[in-house]
């Protein structure tokens, strides 16, 4: 089966303290679970264009430990947590915490609901206060602005 | 019109100092006085004062009326807009979910080959 439709991604703030995102993928939750779950999969699709999966550890079991990094140029995103429930290929949840804002934990959730061969997944971010919750959303922008600092680095040096 | 006047060269310009980078960083998350920006760059609070002013002029940072505190805060209103980041973030993660489409049907298909 191909569908050529692109999936939308569902984003939503439920509260002061959440971020919620749903995706349908045209794939069974066990592959899904997988693919969320086996570093060789998370290595082939996690992080934005021009990026690279340089580090990905998973210990699946309830406490074990999780690190994924991605690359850019030479810039280093990492995010790594420990796991809190492992219920395959429904559910998982895990801490997380984005290591350039240490002490910013969120808990995410996980669920995979597999209808007519695919799969709904609904990823739920639980922070401790709405400034976390407002700094994981504005990392993504100061990615982009640390990027730019960069760049004006660079030319600065030319002039 | 003389140079260095359009806003976009303003903005270039302030953050071409490692200082100024600095601040903007701090105010990036939440608002601070002129003291506490002060006390990690390790400098003079007319120092600090003198790096605002050209942030201010570029239209980055406000400070706040309140007498005593003077709060400063970035004045990008890109950044400080909560539906502006969400909107970044999930870009980020469309494009992630866009690659496991293509390798979900990757995988899907060396299944069949098997």
């Amino acid at each position: 089966m191909t569908d050529t439709l692109q999936h939308e991604l569902n984003l939503t703030l439920p509260s002061d303290r959440e971020i919620s995102m749903t995706r349908v993928f045209n794939t069974p939750a066990s592959v899904l679970f997988d693919v969320w779950t086996k570093p060789e999969h998370v290595r082939k699709w996690y992080g934005v264009r021009q990026t690279t999966v340089t580090v990905c550890d998973i210990d699946l079991r309830v406490g074990g430990a999780w690190r994924w990094v991605v690359t850019r140029n030479g810039m280093e995103v990492a995010f790594s947590g420990v796991f809190r429930e492992i219920d395959p290929p429904r559910r998982l949840q895990r801490t997380e915490v984005f290591e350039a804002m240490p002490g910013a934990e969120s808990l995410v959730t996980l669920t995979f609901d597999e209808k007519d061969g695919q799969t709904t997944l609904t990823l739920n971010m639980f922070f401790q206060s709405k400034q976390d919750r407002d700094g994981a959303l504005k990392s993504g922008m100061e990615l982009g602005i640390k990027e730019c600092f960069q760049k004006i680095d660079d030319l600065v040096a030319t002039l | 019109m003389p140079r260095l006047a359009d806003p976009l060269s303003l903005t270039l310009a302030a953050l071409a100092d490692p200082t100024r980078r600095a601040i903007v960083e701090k105010l990036a998350t939440g608002e601070a006085t002129v003291n506490t920006l002060a006390q990690p760059l390790q400098m003079s609070l007319p120092g600090v004062s003198k790096h605002l002013k050209v942030l201010q002029r570029a239209g980055l940072v406000v400070q706040g009326r309140d007498k005593q505190r003077r709060p400063c805060r970035l004045n990008a209103q890109r950044i400080q807009d909560v539906a502006k980041w969400a909107e970044r973030f999930k870009r980020n993660w469309e494009e992630s979910f866009q690659r496991l489409d293509a390798y979900l049907s990757e995988i899907t298909e060396k299944e069949k080959q098997k």
